[in-house]
Order: structure tokens, then sequence, then C-alpha cells
């Protein structure tokens, strides 16, 4: 079981995580507007995330956490 | 088990840079091998001017900002004084193929040891978008409005092939962070950069190929597309040079 | 009693900032100080040191700024054009609070000028020279010895007040071949908590830096580089006297101009007219207290100087605008004559400035 966190309020919301999620679990938040004042990136689908890390790989701000 | 997080060379400070540059992924890049070759303790990093001018507040080791273009003489100092300490550069288009040039060069040259990351991203990003050495020809930017006309602007400067045809320097690459794929390349050569100056053997410079999503105005997601489907074939991947894997075939 | 050595004076610079702990040299070709480069090029690699022929004026002061971050004592050496392309490097350097040794054997100019001696980078050195508020101690030799004795100290106040310092010679004093004791080895007792040395993970990571974006944190650092400044301008300004107590006319000289005056000075005393010479040591700080001190007796000053007279602004602040001061100028590469000297303090003697 994959657990990916992220630190949501230094999210810029740039979507780097989200297009290279090969099992598009990812998205960015339609209703959190977080510190920075960005639409963070948030897991919409926990249970289908197999922790490739990809998105933490392309994050431009050191946001996700990967575990496995 | 973790199996990924921010490195330990990087401080708690948050990047300035905009959302979707790929100077954070690059700083991370460089934070792993100083964490995974074990030097942070001995490692001094060099700032240029530019976007990354203040990558001194990011990296946890001992830093110093240089003159526009100078980086690579200041880290000839820095080397020369200590040579026991790992010294590295962080230097963007302007600084290392502008104004920065001689240095480059004649660093390269001299086989300094030291590590040089050159981020390419084919504009000034830090002034506001104007045209880099490395922007491409036709490429629209703040100081050439209608494209880089190569008649009168001249073509862009492709480092690592200038590089190359010397003799001196000891490793020579250009990689790409626009896909997963390229990022965990970049890594593996970047840590190459660094295990280099470890072991002695001189002068190592990685080129970056990166995007200014900003200063291109694209969102983050279409300039990475435009790595891949314009700056990378201008500005083809791989090892330009290295020398102990080529006196090793040899 | 240390022995006495024949050396010309680039030479005897060279071989003090060695025996003052200096192993980092970092240079590019420029006559007239050659041979100082020369002198480093034999004998750093003799003494486990770096020398090292940088590809451009800029690249050395910039080396320079990364040995000097990283806390060790270094130096480079050039003249004229080639400190005017230092001037970058040096003005980060007194951003940055880090202390270096800079020599200019000076020769004429503007543009590329001459090789032969001058003093017209007076105001580069004095004022500033680059971008920025700041100052460099400079310092003024009219001796080979000179040029050993004030490369030591050059290297001590520049570690204790954090700031480059400068050698202000000139090609005849570089050129020049005298007796010269040595000074003693050291390698100066200023810690450096500051350097960039690895945090060896035991201290958070230590900056070099002259980046301040915020306006009053820029500010700050201007405000307290001054009042270490203000403490250098009251205890280092340094000047030789000879005949100033009675004097009616003090000329004011450094380096070869000051030994050309000082016949003037004799000269004059042999005619009866009570002659005297201030020989600043150090030209930043300026010595203003001998020169108010002179002004409460003299009727007059006489710049001598190889520049178009560009001390005579910083006397006529020392003493308040409240004497003439004259100046016995030449330049070009030449040097003013004890008769063009005399002829002056003749002048100024007569009232007639």
């Amino acid at each position: 079981m994959a657990k990916v966190t992220f630190d949501t309020d230094v999210c810029k919301g740039c979507g780097l995580c989200v297009s290279v999620c090969p099992k598009q679990v990812l998205g960015l938040s339609k209703t959190v507007i977080n510190k920075k004042g960005h639409y963070p990136a948030e897991m919409l689908d926990e249970k289908n995330c197999i922790g490739c890390a990809s998105c933490a790989i392309m994050c431009p701000d050191c946001v996700i956490t990967v575990e496995r | 088990m973790v199996v990924f997080e921010k490195p330990k060379s990087l401080t708690d400070a948050q990047f300035h840079y905009c959302p979707g540059c790929t100077h954070g992924i690059i700083h991370r890049l460089v934070a792993e091998a100083i964490d995974e070759t074990g030097v942070e303790g001995r490692a001094v990093g060099v700032a240029p001017v530019g976007c990354a001018v203040m990558a001194y507040n990011y990296f946890a080791c001992d830093m110093v900002e240089a003159a526009h273009g100078r980086a690579p003489a200041v880290a000839t100092g820095l080397k020369r004084a200590m040579p026991e300490n790992i010294v590295f550069t962080y230097q963007g288009d302007g600084d290392l193929a502008s104004i920065g040039m001689a240095e480059t060069v004649h660093s390269a040259a001299r086989n300094e040891n030291i590590t040089v990351i050159f981020v390419n991203n084919a504009i000034y990003g830090m002034t506001g978008g104007q045209m880099a050495p490395t922007s491409l020809p036709g490429q629209v930017t703040q100081t050439s409005p209608y494209g880089r006309d190569v008649k009168t602007a001249g073509y862009p400067i492709k480092i690592c092939e200038i590089l190359a045809a010397l003799d001196g320097p000891e490793y020579i690459a250009r990689v790409a962070v626009n896909n997963v794929k390229n990022v965990r390349n970049a890594k593996k050569v970047i840590k190459k950069a660094f295990e280099n100056q470890i072991e002695g053997k001189g002068f190592s410079l990685v080129e970056v190929v990166s995007s200014c999503p900003t200063n291109w105005g694209m969102t983050p997601v279409k300039a990475l597309e435009w790595v891949e489907e314009k700056m990378i074939p201008y500005y083809p991947l791989g090892v330009y040079k290295d020398r102990s894997a080529q006196e090793v075939e040899a | 009693m240390a022995e006495k050595v024949l050396m010309k004076g680039n030479e005897a610079i060279a071989e003090a900032a060695i025996r003052a702990g200096c192993r980092h040299y970092f240079g590019y070709p420029i006559t007239p100080q050659t041979e100082l480069a020369a002198y480093m090029a034999k004998r750093m690699p003799k003494i486990g040191g770096v020398f090292l022929q940088a590809e451009s004026e800029i690249a050395a002061i910039n080396m320079v700024y990364g040995v000097s971050a990283a806390g060790k004592r270094v130096m480079t050496s050039s003249s004229s054009p080639g400190v005017s392309l230092k001037q970058e490097g040096i003005s980060y350097i007194a951003g940055a609070d880090l202390p270096a040794l800079i020599v200019n054997v000076e020769r004429g100019g503007p543009g590329l000028g001459g090789i032969q001696p001058s003093q017209s980078d007076y105001f580069q050195a004095t004022k500033g020279g680059g971008h920025g508020d700041y100052h460099l101690i400079v310092l003024t030799p009219a001796s080979v010895q000179e040029m050993a004795d004030l490369t030591a100290l050059a290297f001590d106040l520049s570690d204790k007040y954090r700031l480059p310092s400068m050698l202000l010679a000139d090609g005849t004093i570089g050129q020049m071949m005298e007796p010269v004791v040595l000074p003693e080895e050291s390698c100066g007792t200023v810690e450096k908590p500051w350097a960039v040395t690895g945090t060896q993970m035991k201290r958070k990571h230590n900056i070099v830096n002259s980046l301040y974006l915020v306006p009053e944190e820029l500010e700050k650092t201007n405000f307290e580089r001054f009042e270490r400044y203000k403490e250098i301008e009251a205890n280092e300004a340094r000047c030789e006297e000879f005949m100033t107590s009675d004097a009616d006319v003090v000329v004011v000289a450094f380096g070869i101009a000051a030994r050309v005056s000082k016949n003037a000075v004799v000269a004059a005393r042999e005619q009866g007219i009570k002659a005297g010479l201030i020989r600043p040591i150090t030209v930043w700080p300026f010595p203003k207290k001998a020169i108010e001190e002179a002004a409460k007796h003299v009727k007059g000053f006489v710049c001598a100087e190889l520049s178009m007279g560009q001390m005579i602004e910083d006397v006529r602040l020392a003493c308040g605008c409240s004497k003439p001061v004259l100046g016995a100028i030449r330049v070009g590469g030449m040097i003013p004559t004890p008769e063009e000297v005399l002829a002056k303090i003749k002048e100024a003697e007569g009232g007639n400035a």
C-alpha cells in the first residue's frame, strides 16, 4: 500500500506531478487554496496509487513524500 | 518505508522560483548527489547571478554568491584554497555561456577539479525574459521580439560541444529534466559529476536542458513539451566527453 | 639583526607576502608589475603554494574572492588598466566583507596610457573604485623596504577589519633595487569563523554574499561597514612627517613623489625657507590630523603628485580649505623634479598661491 503525502502549503499548483502520474490518481484541488494562494496538488484515488514516486521526481518544490 | 523525500542537503527554505520552474528539480538532484556521496560537510557551492542567485539559501552546505559569470573563478579559488572540499557551481545560460564564457572555457581547459551545473533554459529569467546565448533561432523573447534572427543576433552557443573539443575537461554531459525518465538519468549524471571530483578526476560539467514557463509564456506542462519538441533536438542529450571511460576503452 | 638583501620593489612585495602567510597568488601579465608574478611563479610551487595565471584580471580577482571566502590569505597584483578590470571583483569582496590584498603598481593613463610610473589611480583607490559605498585600506610605499613592510601590514589590517587592502605603488618603486630587511614569518592570528570551509556537519552553513534584496537590510550592512571605516580612520591613518613643526610650507607627497619632495624640502631649508613634508603612508584613511595640525601654521601646501592633482582635494578637505594648496604635477610617466617642487614651495611661501 503506497502512501503519498503533500506538504500542501509549499505547493505552487504547477501540475507537473498530475501530468506525469501513470495512474492518473492526482489532481489539483478545486476547493482548497493554500497559504501561497495556489490550488495545491492532492490525492484523488489513493487505492490505485502504485507508489512509483514519479510525481515526487517531477515536483520542483519537494512537496511530495512517498512511502511504500 | 520512505521511497522518496526531500534530501537533507536542502535547507527548510522554500524555493522562490515560479510555479513549475525546473530549477527546483535541479536543486534537488544536486542535493541528492551531495547526500548520496556523503560530502555535505565538505561541500561548498557557488551561486550565480540569475534566477538561482539565492541558491545559497537553499543548499545546506557552505555557500558563496559570485558575480555574474564568475562562479568558476570563485570555485577555482575555493578549491585551490581547500582541495579536500567538494566545490560546485550552479549557473544559468546567461551567466555561464555569455558573460562568464571565458571563466567557463578556462576552468575547463585547466581541468579544474570542480563540478559545474549548467542550467540551460534558453532565456534570461530573472531580468524578465531576454534573449540568452542559448535562445533558439526564431525564439521570441523580450529582446528578440520578432524571433531570434540569426543574421543579426547570431546562433545559439552549444556549450557541451565546445567544451568537449578541449583536451582539459574530464566529463561533459547534457541531460534534461522534462520527464521522469530524463530526471532519473540527470540524477545519475549529476552524481557522477560529483564522484569525478571526489576521485580527483577534474572538471565535470553537466548541462541541464530545462524550462522557463513564465518567460516562455506557457503552462509548466506545455513548457516541458516545448523542451522535448524544440530544445532537445537543438541540444542533443548525451555524454560528450568522459575521459576516464574513453581511456578504459582505449 | 636580520640580514639585508638587495631586491627589486616588486619582488620585495612578493617575498613579504609569502612571509605573511600568503600561499595563493592569482594574476594576469601586465607591465610594470611583471617581476612580482614571476617571483610568485618561481616560489609558490616550492613552498606548497598556488600560483595561477588567470585568463583575465576579472578571473584573477574572483579567484582571490574564492580563496578569501575560504579564510586564507590571498593576493593579486596588476597595474592600472588591469586594476580597472578588477573593480567589479573588488566591490564584491568589499561587499562580502572579505580580506584580500590587491597590489597596483601604477602606470600612466587613462586608457592604455603608458607603461611609465604614475599615481593617477588615486581617486580610484581612495574613493572606492567600483560600484557601491565602500573603501579599501590604501597603503603607499616609498621605498623597497616599505614595499615589504606595508605588504605585511596590509594583510594584518585587512584581516582585522575585514575589508580588502591595496598597496598603491608606482612603477619606479616597483622596478627600483634597494637593500631590504624582510619581515619575520607570520600568518596572522585573526579567527575567521565566517569562512566557507565546509560545515563538517558541526555548524549551520556559512554564506559569503553581498546580495541583500531587502532595502532595510542592505542599508544596515552599509551603516555597519561605515562604523568599521570610522574605526579605521581613527586608528590606522599613517604618515611620516619631516621638518613640519615650524614649517611655513608643507609639501604633501607619497611614493616616489615623496622622495623627490624630501630633496626639495632640504634644498628649501638650505635657502632659508621653512619647508616641511607630510608623506602619507595611508591615503585611505587619509592622514587628516597631520594636515590639520600643519594648517595651523603654514602659509600653504604643495601637493607633489604624478597625477593631475587628485590628492589636492583631500588636502583641501583636511585643512577645511583654510590654506592654499598648490600642485607640483607631472603626468604621463613623468616625475616632478626637486627643482619643480622647490619652485612651488617658493610660490607658496611668497604667498602667491
